[in-house]
């Protein structure tokens, strides 16, 4: 499903933050990213998102090789992921409700389409309650799941989550690892980069560890 | 083509309600555009009423030949057939001189002029109506028979009547000159409008992008806040020139009694009104489309 060839990274002005990783994940596969800060994990998931370019090697998603994808596809690679951001990327000034709902107004869904899909994928997150709240009035780990519903409202094919468990205590965590689990069930494919892999433990997943920019054996 | 219908259906009411986010930006807007664009409207209605005080021969020139006293009814049916087979003539009409006196004194009032001068002044003319578009000819005509035996003088006609028409024609070019620059002035502002909101939105964007937006979904809202602030402009400038128009109508009728009552002031027509809005949206939409060509090249993050 996505697969890096001797992918390095190199951003501009800095040292590399990739070297020569080669990985497979494949369909339906749950992947846990480890390694030490800077170890290069929110690169490798940029890299995958087509949001940061390989300075040399290549990346394959879905058969398609990413540096060979004209801008205009860009757009419609990306629909089939769902990104949980590190630092959330959630609008200020809108209203959870309207953050949720944003992956499926690019999309085109209709109104009543948009407000069923989003009072689910809150409901999954514990957040119902908090539909017509702005960001700022939330929490840090309640902001993390209104990012984590943004992901999952239009049910991609792929979901790629930067340290989503990172801000929530032990028991929203499990709730977010049991979230994974139950996508992982119905044949979602995931990245997710954590610095706290037991919590992941019930899943079972293939862990894969960076380290210094290259995979560790 | 439903999802088509619906995506800007949502990019339209999207842009209204960012309008109403924000009302004193936007109203402060449409409020430059509509008074810049009120002063070529304003002048070209200024203009259509100064065209309905033209005479409305000085579309065609006429040429008036006095003819010698005591020219001989032959000389004169000469003079008739050569003029009317001229090719800048379209009608050669023989105004004998006592019709002349007598519509000299109908238009003057003065009801008798030959007995206080005691003999008719006036000596037989042809009156020639130029073809359409011909006064060139027409003058040429005019010094040409000037010169033929019979003709005591030839005079073009109502040389005022021909500087109104020009002077009409060169105020349209100026309004469409001060029209065209204002046009860019409404491409500049709405280029500006949309920088600053690009600016406003840039997280807006940039998440957007990250998350699947085209340029086309991202670009749309603006295109519509372009076109649509443009239209308010226009129908603002479309009320300013109304009120000026109304006020005027007043003065002109009870404190000058310039206008007789029920008599009015040539307003902007519904075609006008169209046409300028429709410019308007344009230009508006083609700003905002540069703008947004231009400022999400620098936020793109691939
Ligand atoms: N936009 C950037 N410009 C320059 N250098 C960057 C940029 N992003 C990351 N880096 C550098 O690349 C390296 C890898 O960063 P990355 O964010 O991938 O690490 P990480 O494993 O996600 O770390 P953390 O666990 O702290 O999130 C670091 O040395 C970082 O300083
Ligand atoms: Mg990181």
């Amino acid at each position: 499903m996505i697969r890096l060839q001797d992918v390095t990274k190199r951003y501009p002005g800095g040292q590399e933050a990739l070297h020569g990783v080669s990985l497979e994940v494949n369909k339906g596969e749950f992947v846990l990213l480890l390694g030490h800060s800077g170890a290069g994990k929110s690169t490798l998931l940029k890299l995958m998102a087509a949001i940061e370019r390989p300075t040399s090697g290549a990346v394959w998603v879905s058969g398609q090789n990413l540096g060979g994808l004209r801008p205009a596809a860009i757009p419609y690679l990306r629909r089939n992921f769902g990104l949980v951001f590190q630092d959330h990327k959630l609008l200020l000034d809108r209203s959870v409700r309207e953050n949720v709902a944003l992956p499926l107004r690019i999309t085109g869904f209709d109104g009543a389409d948009i407000a069923r899909r989003v009072r689910a994928a809150l409901d999954r997150v514990g957040l119902r309650d908090k539909e017509n709240a702005h960001p700022v009035e939330l929490s840090g780990g309640e902001q993390q799941r209104v990012c984590i519903a943004r992901a999952i409202v239009h049910r991609p094919a792929i979901v790629l989550a930067d340290e989503p468990t990172a801000n929530l205590d032990d028991a929203y965590a499990r709730e977010i690892v049991a979230l994974f689990q139950a996508l992982h069930q119905v044949g979602v494919t995931l990245v997710v980069s954590t610095h706290a892999p037991q919590v992941f433990e019930s899943v079972r997943p293939r862990q894969v560890v960076l380290s210094k920019g290259s995979l560790a054996a | 083509m439903r999802t088509w219908l619906r995506e800007h259906a949502l990019a339209f009411s999207d842009t209204l309600g960012r309008m109403g986010r924000s009302p004193v930006g936007t109203l402060l807007s449409i409020l430059v555009i509509g008074i810049a664009l009120a002063l070529p409207a304003g002048l070209h209605v200024l203009l259509k009423n100064l065209a309905t005080l033209a005479p409305e021969r000085s579309a065609e020139p006429e040429l008036t030949l006095y003819l010698q006293a005591d020219l001989a009814e032959p000389d004169r049916k000469g003079l008739e057939s050569r003029l009317a087979g001229h090719v800048a003539v379209s009608k050669v009409r023989f105004v004998p001189r006592d019709v002349a006196l007598k519509e000299l004194e109908k238009a003057t009032g003065m009801a008798s002029i030959q007995e206080e001068i005691g003999r008719n002044p006036l000596p037989d003319a042809f009156v020639v109506a130029g073809r359409r578009g011909a006064a060139d000819a027409l003058e040429k005509l005019q010094a040409e028979a000037g010169r033929w035996p019979g003709i005591e003088h030839a005079q073009l006609d109502s040389a005022w009547a021909r500087q109104v028409d020009s002077a009409l024609r060169a105020g349209r070019v100026f309004i469409l000159m001060l029209a065209g620059v204002l046009v860019v002035g409404l491409g500049a502002v709405t280029f500006n409008t949309i920088r600053l909101q690009i600016l406003n939105r840039r997280e807006e964007i940039e998440v957007s992008k990250l998350i699947g937006a085209t340029n086309a979904f991202i670009r749309r809202p603006f295109l519509y806040f372009g076109a649509i602030q443009a239209v308010a402009g226009a129908l603002l400038s479309w009320l300013l020139v109304e009120l000026a128009v109304g006020a005027l109508e007043t003065q002109l009728g009870q404190g000058a009694s310039l206008l007789s009552p029920g008599e009015s002031l040539m307003r902007l027509s519904l075609l006008d009104l169209v046409g300028a809005g429709l410019i308007a949206a344009l230009v508006g939409w083609i700003g905002a489309w540069l703008s947004v060509a231009f400022h999400l090249r620098r936020l793109d993050p691939t």
